[in-house]
């Protein structure tokens, strides 16, 4: 036994009882949350049931309502992701430079983008829907605007984040030239930064466009908006057809972003 | 590199200029630039209603401010609901989808289980969690039910995917090394591709988490349970003030989402 008493140890005594202390409050949160949480038993043990007929309401679908107004409603929905992402693009890409460290050196410009970064991502996009559609009104300018907003903090980290890792070196020699920042940013960072810069605003697009289908249900135009009307109605076989048109420019527009980011990058 | 063969690094008259006029890439400008003047025509958007907003705007914030927290019990009964619905739906969610994952990595499972199982977790991360939680309201009736189903299908579209894609990239070797002990598929799981991607898989539970705090207090304006509720009835009441403390409240239970789950990152490093 003297030969062999050292005992090998994955992790040191700290490790483990943080990591079980861990354990132990999910665990506790979990009981908690299950014990106090308004759940009512019959309403679980009947979903499968109610969901059956919901599913028997929706078949069969009421296609000839998708050119009366799905289309249009569609093409909004598409509208207001685009215009979204490239209104953004206005507020995100100062935030980012004033975000990266390499670019702007005052620590109070950091705090600035951050609190603008934190508090876009902070707020959901309905919740910005909501925000904008009082001030604006129901309509598309306040489902744009709910999206350009929502989308600030994402865009605005990840090209921060992408500015910071840019290699110096031809910075300092466009700066060793005198360039103005003009010109450092457009011939030193710009070209290194292009790659990440438009697979980032492709997969906000993306995303977007999932967004943009519920912005309607708060009054903020798109599909949603047909959505919301037909549920209230409870035509559920136009509905259906809705969630189909959803469905399908969701993964056209998935389809679309994974093309292009092997052509772009 | 163009030019850096050594006939062409001689001759300065043909290399190449490295900022020269990309066409292709003005003429995409043009086109975004198109898009936009179209776009701005067709959804009716002009200077004029934009002007007009900007006054609303400063009329809202003008009722917002001081944000009143009067109605402080029914804030924090709506703050617990959501903890709530985020808690149970993220450690349900994060469970199943450890199972799915391992179903759905092609380098450990046949074909005819992984497909279906990629398929399954496709669909879930398809529709955006609103509409979702649309169609739970509609079938399991108001209240937090609703939104614990919704955001268990919500983290299963997505850690499920991304422990798929760990597990995908793991190192086989020391799979065939637990293998060639004689053991067992549990095991085989336990010692050999788990530690590998635990880390991982603690980093995307712990998002997860973070995202379903932030979902869980939007799922309420569809009727779904928690703190969203109550935001969406102070909208519609033009209660400014109250929304204002609501949105403080979420904005701080984000940020207290966000501190947990850094100290759990740092504690499974």
């Amino acid at each position: 036994m003297n030969t062999i008493d050292h005992h090998w140890q994955r992790f040191t005594l700290k490790q483990k009882l943080s990591r079980y202390a861990v354990y132990l409050v999910i665990v506790m949160a979990f009981v908690q949350s299950i014990q106090s949480v308004e759940v009512i038993p019959e309403f679980l043990l009947d979903a499968p049931e109610q969901m059956a007929d919901m599913f028997s309401r929706m078949w069969p679908m009421d296609f000839a309502y998708y050119p009366t107004a799905v289309h249009d409603a569609m093409v909004e929905t598409l509208n207001i992701a685009t215009l979204g992402t490239l209104i953004t693009l206005i507020f995100a890409i100062p935030l980012a430079l004033m975000n990266a460290s390499n670019i702007v050196s005052s620590v109070w410009c950091h705090w600035i983008s951050r609190f603008f970064l934190v508090s876009s991502r902070s707020v959901n996009s309905l919740v910005w829907a909501l925000l904008f559609v009082s001030i604006f009104g129901p309509g598309v300018i306040a489902g744009v605007l709910a999206i350009a907003f929502r989308s600030i903090g994402f865009v605005g980290k990840l090209l921060g984040e992408a500015l910071e890792e840019v290699n110096m070196g031809s910075i300092e020699a466009l700066k060793a030239t005198g360039a103005s920042w003009l010109s450092i940013l457009l011939k030193g960072y710009w070209p290194q930064v292009l790659p990440a810069f438009f697979s980032i605003v492709l997969f906000r697009w993306d995303i977007n466009v999932r967004e943009s289908a519920v912005l309607g249900l708060v009054g903020a135009g798109g599909i949603g908006v047909v959505l919301d009307d037909s549920m209230n109605l409870f035509q559920w076989d136009r509905v259906a057809v809705s969630l189909l048109a959803i469905f399908v420019i969701v993964i056209l527009a998935e389809i679309l972003v994974v093309n292009v980011r092997k052509r772009l990058i | 590199m163009a030019g850096l063969n050594s006939t062409r690094l001689h001759s300065t008259k043909d290399r190449e200029n490295p900022f020269k006029h990309n066409w292709f890439v003005s003429a995409l400008w043009l086109l975004v630039v198109c898009y936009v003047v179209y776009s701005f025509d067709a959804m009716d958007l002009s200077w004029g209603r934009i002007h007009s907003g900007l006054g609303h705007a400063s009329d809202l914030l003008a009722r917002m401010v001081p944000p009143n927290f009067s109605r402080w019990s029914l804030l924090l009964s709506g703050l617990i609901e959501s903890l709530e619905i985020a808690v149970i739906s993220s450690i349900c969610g994060i469970f199943i989808s450890l199972f799915l994952g391992l179903f759905a990595a092609r380098n450990l499972m046949p074909g005819w289980v992984s497909t279906p199982v990629r398929t399954l977790i496709a669909l879930c991360r398809t529709f955006h969690p609103v509409i979702i939680a649309i169609l739970f309201v509609k079938s399991v009736g108001f209240g937090a039910l609703a939104g614990i189903l919704t955001l268990i299908v919500a983290s299963i579209g997505f850690i499920a995917k991304l422990f798929a894609e760990a597990i995908e990239e793991i190192s086989l070797k020391q799979v065939e090394a637990i293998r060639a002990t004689g053991a067992g598929f549990t095991s085989i799981i336990l010692f050999s591709v788990m530690p590998q991607v635990f880390a991982r898989f603690i980093g995307f539970s712990t998002y997860q988490l973070d995202s379903n705090l932030r979902n869980s207090t939007m799922v309420g304006i569809v009727g779904a349970g928690g703190l969203g509720g109550t935001l969406f009835s102070a909208f519609q009441r033009f209660d400014y003030d109250f929304v204002a403390a609501i949105l403080i409240v979420i904005i701080a239970l984000i940020m207290f989402g966000e501190f947990l789950s850094n100290i759990v990152r740092r504690i499974f490093r």
